[in-house]
């Protein structure tokens, strides 16, 4: 107990500390700039919230975080992204690795059709293949039960992932991206397919999950924002128009572009 | 959101119409003892309630608001803001009550001495709650930092008066009960004051999104 005191404490006191740093962060789709010079910290231990219209970049912004950006054809980035001290962009990091480390949740539950639900928790794991049955049994009663699903689903393991409800595919998501141990998590609209109950069953998964990991959450809503995150970026156009603390943003924005965003005045 | 803009726009001129429902109150209760009116002061006791009703709907329309609107950043400084204001106008209008009910008593015996500084006071915190309603409506914040300087000469008058009604009371011992009822109004209008105070303040924050409330030391910027 006295352990685990002491942990909970070495981890809050971690929280202070930033993991990811943008420096000077350039994007681009062929010859359009989707971003232009953004320079934001993420927090360890925090829920980001990234908002802005569509277009704006906040997808590409995230999908740069981890190195997906690259994958699409004529997409290139330029600049710095400093992951725990390392520039993940340097030529001896191997992106599949910091993808590894830093994992997504998209918008649209995208379980692995053709896979059952114990399958698709320890996808990762098996490609692996360096576990033993038992041990992924176990992984995948851990990993559901992180994602707040196990109950839901302890009875239908053997089903495929394709069968559950929305919510819960989500959720059978979030235990994959989960069960590669990540410490970073990006999620990606996570809960704009999803029911006002799905929603807050993701909510509130983000917030346990922030204890472990790092987290950062595109969002068109902005209600979702406020609930769930400590730190707000506002992007528009490709810039980051403003970066502070949640309360902040929602309380007394510095900037006006900004106001007229959350309070819907725009244009 | 053009709706939502006519709703807020509503809204702000329901409160202009509560601040001016309270001034007119405070004025005539003052002009009650001082004209010794008082068909004037009950006139006022009877309207309060209107004064009520109104705080209750202004106050039933923020939650409204809050509830549909999901108002953010400006919008709901406006809104908490407003909300509060009209506590303090309320209070206002119960106190401008008080007043009548001090005057219709003090109408009934001979002036004890002649009112110079009740209307004062009176003069000074209808002008505070009339700058801080002006401040609110235009987002002003250099009108509310007059405000709560003013309040100072009201606090002041508040000290004066009594120490004056002192006199007379240990003058003369017939004169407790109505010096005692004049302190009790100078003391009505030192809140008056106190409240607009609140407001002024409050209006800094719908502003400058700054709470200086419980400040020692309040700098015009």
């Amino acid at each position: 107990m006295q352990e685990r005191n002491r942990e909970s404490e070495v981890r809050s006191q971690k929280s202070k500390e930033t993991k990811i740093i943008t420096d000077g962060l350039n994007a681009w789709f062929g010859r359009n700039q989707a971003l232009k010079n953004i320079n934001m910290s993420v927090k360890q231990n925090e829920v980001t919230a990234i908002i802005g219209p569509s277009g704006c970049g906040k997808s590409t912004f995230v999908r740069c975080l981890n190195r997906l950006h690259e994958e699409i054809i004529g997409a290139r980035c330029e600049g710095r992204v400093i992951f725990d001290g390392k520039n993940i962009y340097d030529p001896d990091v191997d992106p599949v690795l910091i993808r590894r480390r830093i994992g997504m949740v998209f918008q649209k539950p995208n379980p692995f059709p053709a896979m059952t639900v114990y399958e698709n928790v320890v996808a990762g794991l098996i490609l692996e293949g360096r576990m033993k049955r038992s041990e992924l049994d176990k992984a995948v009663e851990k990993y559901l039960m992180l994602a707040a699903l196990w109950d839901e689903v302890k009875d239908k393991l053997y089903q495929s992932g394709a069968s559950l409800s929305g919510g819960q595919q989500q959720r059978l998501c979030i235990a994959r991206a989960l069960a590669v141990e990540p410490e970073v998590i990006l999620f990606d609209e996570p809960t704009s397919a999803l029911d006002p109950i799905s929603t807050a069953k993701i909510e509130e998964l983000i917030q346990d999950l922030k204890k472990e990991y790092t987290i950062v959450i595109v969002t068109h809503n902005m209600q979702q924002a406020a609930r769930v995150s400590g730190y707000t970026g506002f992007f528009l156009l490709g810039e980051l128009i403003e970066f502070d603390r949640t309360n902040k943003i929602f309380t007394n924005p510095s900037n006006k572009l900004t106001e007229d965003y959350i309070t819907g005045r725009f244009g | 959101m053009a709706v939502f803009d006519e709703e807020l726009r509503a809204l702000k001129e329901r409160v202009l119409k509560l601040g001016s429902m309270v001034e007119n109150a405070i004025q005539d209760s003052v002009r009650s003892l001082v004209e010794r009116d008082s068909n004037l002061a009950r006139e006022v006791i009877k309207k309060d309630h209107q004064i009520n009703a109104l705080e209750v709907e202004i106050d039933e329309e923020c939650i409204r608001l809050i509830a549909l609107r999901q108002p953010k950043a400006g919008d709901l400084r406006f809104i908490t803001t407003t909300m509060k204001i009209i506590t303090d106008l309320e209070r206002m209008g119960d106190l401008a009550e008080d007043i009548c009910e001090r005057a219709i008593e003090l109408n009934e015996e001979p002036q004890l001495k002649p009112y110079i500084d009740i209307p004062r006071m009176a003069e000074v915190a209808q002008g505070m709650v009339r700058d801080s309603l002006d401040a609110f409506v235009r987002g002003c914040t250099k009108l509310p930092y007059e405000v709560i300087k003013r309040d100072d000469e009201v606090d002041n008058l508040t000290v004066q008066v009594f120490n004056e009604l002192l006199f007379y009371m240990i003058q003369d011992s017939h004169t407790v009960s109505r010096a005692v009822k004049l302190t009790y109004i100078s003391k009505y209008l030192e809140r008056i004051a106190d409240h607009a105070t609140n407001i002024a303040e409050m209006v800094i924050y719908m502003v400058e999104g700054k709470i200086i409330r419980h400040m020692e030391i309040i700098e015009n910027p």
